[in-house]
């Protein structure tokens, strides 16, 4: 939705330049103008007294065809590119394919060019590149204010973020900001064949149901992609693409958040994401010592140990190691799965692994549904067990 | 100092079961609750008001006229009043919509110094009501806020990270989003139940926040749902039998030999 004044019938009260909350509307002559800022949210519609602003239904359908390429938000944190991304250019260039159009990176940073060649390395076609101090660490309105414009004067098509901290943070502000939608934490992306728009799924409800998401009137079709589900771009070293600076101003107090410190918590981060093999550890394992155990079946393995929330919640673990809807989504070689009931929200971040190895006391517990292989009995013999025949 | 927190009903999703048959989610029987991120928020609203009497605490949500139900219980907990948006025209809001509706009301509301509201809802589980109806307030916004301390007309919040935290100052008016880190909700209290019954919601529709219901739920709606199914089940594979040692030793061959291992 766009709205006009209509010039005859303005009568100059100003009452729409207090009421628009993107600040959208000047007087000049003493006629309200719409600027760019609009969002079309109509507020001053509702406002003017005098029925001097309309809606004009032309702008529902905006010329969807200038909008053009596919675009991957490159999350960067201390200058290195989050994984999530190389997963996003990886998708991005199979959607792209299929479109018949390219990919571009949008990276924000005070220093970008070694990560601008990696990004053409994972596939990027162009790299936008925004460059200034203030953009060094993540800040909602620094970013959103860059991206936001970059997206006005560039229109890509479609944009994929990764569903991380940050990325959840941008991705709504933006879609208000462009006027459009915004479809969250995506687990599958294709295109219509017919019409080349993109159908996203997520889960909802607690991952209880699945719903594929359209967005078939506003440009650009946002998605934030959840981290460790996608495919990975292959790195071409060498490849080589066009790199393109965004103009960054900032005016002062347009920042209105301030980082006065970064803590970082987690002694040794948990890189689920990466590993082939994940040992996770519920409240079966009746107490905190109960992950030296399964420590030692990941290591023989070459793996990595990880938790249910219920663990975490219990302050046995770091919560960089929980597997589920609201931890990590992993897809590793071999999941096992020992003293862990197998509830929909740890399922939803596990069941996409090769193959699952459930090891669990009660024979009627949820998470033999999904097990490749079930083992009823108590992990302190069984894994025991397991380590003698490795 | 007024706070106003953005509370959302929504079904336990712990209780949602599946129809086997039609592969739809059952809804009847399952409780109606006062979405979890949203206690959060609205104890650390309430944990402000401790501190200093001065502070009025009013809660806001869009949804049916049941929603009322949830919002007696906000007032049970300490809230001091209490807002409904509700209309036809609401209805299937995606979170353009529901963030345009809701920034409405916050309008008609008047100045408030501090927004909270969760996180994320259980239900759609976008995590995205929140910071876009900051966007559309014009106002500052920090997520997944784990901690909040407030001096003067500043805030003082943790933003949790994936590995650790950001120490972040902002002025108010802003708009902060609970994680459940953030604190342990109260219970109601029996003296705020009775009081709590005397006390008047108020309903608005979408002449009241002066928004053309062309602007308003499914019609406003960026995005729609094109289909809808539950997620397909891997399933259940092979229970190996006998002792521990065998089960074992059968394990690791069957690995072996589809070299996974
Ligand atoms: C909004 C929301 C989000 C959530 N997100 C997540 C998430 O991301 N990840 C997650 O994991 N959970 C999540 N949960 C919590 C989830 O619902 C479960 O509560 C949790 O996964 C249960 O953890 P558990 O399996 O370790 O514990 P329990 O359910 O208590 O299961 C313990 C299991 O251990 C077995 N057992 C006991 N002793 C032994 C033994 N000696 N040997 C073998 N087996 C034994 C028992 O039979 C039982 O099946 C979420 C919940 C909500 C409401
Ligand atoms: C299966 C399914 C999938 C969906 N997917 C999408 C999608 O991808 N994109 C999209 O834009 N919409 C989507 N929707 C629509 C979305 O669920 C609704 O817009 C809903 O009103 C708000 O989103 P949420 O439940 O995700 O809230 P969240 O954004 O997760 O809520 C965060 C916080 O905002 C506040 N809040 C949210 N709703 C209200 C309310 N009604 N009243 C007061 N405060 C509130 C609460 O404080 C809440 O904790 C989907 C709906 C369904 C049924
Ligand atoms: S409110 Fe209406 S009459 Fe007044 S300046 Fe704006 S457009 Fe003109
Ligand atoms: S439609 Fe909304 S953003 Fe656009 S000018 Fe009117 S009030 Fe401002």
């Amino acid at each position: 939705m766009s709205v006009r004044v209509i010039v005859e019938k303005c009568k100059g009260c100003s009452i729409c330049v207090k009421c628009c909350p993107f600040s959208a509307i000047d007087m000049e002559n003493k006629i309200a103008v719409i600027g760019d800022a609009c969002t079309g949210c109509g507020v001053c519609v509702d406002e003017c007294p005098f029925d001097a602003i309309e809606k004009t239904e032309d702008h529902v359908k905006k010329d969807l065809s200038e909008y053009k390429g596919v675009w991957v938000f490159a999350e960067q944190r201390e200058g290195k590119l989050m994984p999530v991304v190389i997963e996003l250019l990886g998708e991005a260039k199979k959607l792209a394919a299929e479109i018949g159009t390219d990919v571009s990176a949008v990276v924000c940073g005070d220093e970008v060019d070694a990560l601008t060649h990696e990004l053409f390395a994972y596939g990027a076609d162009k790299v936008y590149q925004a460059v200034h101090p203030e953009l060094k660490n993540y800040r909602t309105d620094a970013y959103t204010k860059v991206i936001e414009e970059a997206i006005n004067r560039y229109k890509p098509e479609i944009i994929l973020l990764g569903a991380t901290h940050i990325g959840r943070d941008l991705g709504p502000c933006l879609a208000v900001r462009c006027d459009t939608g915004l479809t969250a934490d995506c687990t599958k992306l294709e295109i219509d064949p017919d019409d080349k728009k993109i159908r996203q799924t997520r889960p909802a409800f607690g991952g209880n149901l699945m719903a594929t998401i359209i967005c078939p009137n506003h440009r650009p079709q946002m998605s934030t992609v959840r981290p460790g589900v996608m495919d990975k771009a292959e790195y071409v070293a060498g490849r080589e693409g066009v790199a393109i600076r965004l103009d960054v101003n900032f005016k002062e107090d347009e920042i209105r958040t301030k980082i006065i410190k970064i803590v970082k918590e987690a002694g040794e981060l948990a890189s689920l994401t990466d590993a082939e093999f994940i040992v996770s550890g519920g409240l079966g394992l009746g107490n905190p010592e109960g992950f030296e155990l399964l420590k030692k079946l990941a290591d023989k393995l070459g793996g990595t140990i990880g938790s249910s929330r219920a663990c975490v919640d219990s302050g046995w673990i770091d919560h960089s190691y929980q597997v589920g809807q609201t931890g990590t989504t992993v897809k590793p070689k071999i999941y096992f799965a020992c003293g862990i009931s197998g509830a929909i929200q740890h399922l939803a971040g596990m069941q996409s692994s090769d193959y699952i190895i459930a090891i669990n006391k009660n024979e009627n517990a949820p998470i033999f549904e999904v097990a490749d292989y079930g083992i009823v009995g108590d992990l302190y013999e069984v894994i025991p067990a397991i380590l003698e025949e490795l | 100092m007024k706070i106003l927190v953005c509370v959302k009903q929504v079904p336990d999703t712990n209780e949602v079961k599946i129809d086997p048959v039609k592969g739809t989610l059952i809804r009847e029987g399952v409780p109606s609750i006062l979405n979890p991120d949203d206690a959060n928020a609205l104890e650390a609203a309430l944990a402000i008001k401790d501190n200093d009497p001065n502070v009025k605490v009013s809660v806001l949500t869009m949804g049916p006229p049941q929603a009322c139900e949830m919002l007696r219980e906000c007032l049970s907990m300490g809230a001091d009043d209490a807002y409904l948006l509700s209309d036809r025209a609401f209805g299937g809001a995606d979170t353009w919509s529901t963030s345009n509706t809701l920034a409405a009301g916050i309008r008609k509301i008047g100045e408030v110094d501090i927004i909270f509201a969760g996180r994320q809802a259980i239900d759609g589980d976008t995590a995205q009501v929140g910071p876009q109806t900051a966007q559309r307030l014009d106002i500052p916004v920090v997520t997944y806020v784990q901690h909040v301390e407030v001096i003067g007309n500043k805030v003082v919040v943790q933003r949790q990270m994936e590995d650790g935290y950001e120490l972040i100052e902002v002025s108010t008016p802003c708009l902060l989003t609970a994680v459940k880190e953030l604190n342990e909700p109260r219970f109601m209290s029996i003296y705020n139940i009775v009081d709590a019954c005397s006390k008047e919601i108020t309903i608005w529709g979408h002449e009241d926040i002066k928004l053309s219901p062309e602007n308003c739920g499914l019609k406003a709606s960026p995005t729609q749902v094109f289909r809808s199914f539950t997620p397909p089940t891997k399933g259940k594979g092979e229970m190996l039998n006998g002792t521990a040692a065998e089960m074992s030793k059968n394990l690791v061959s069957k690995l072996k030999g589809l070299h996974v291992i």
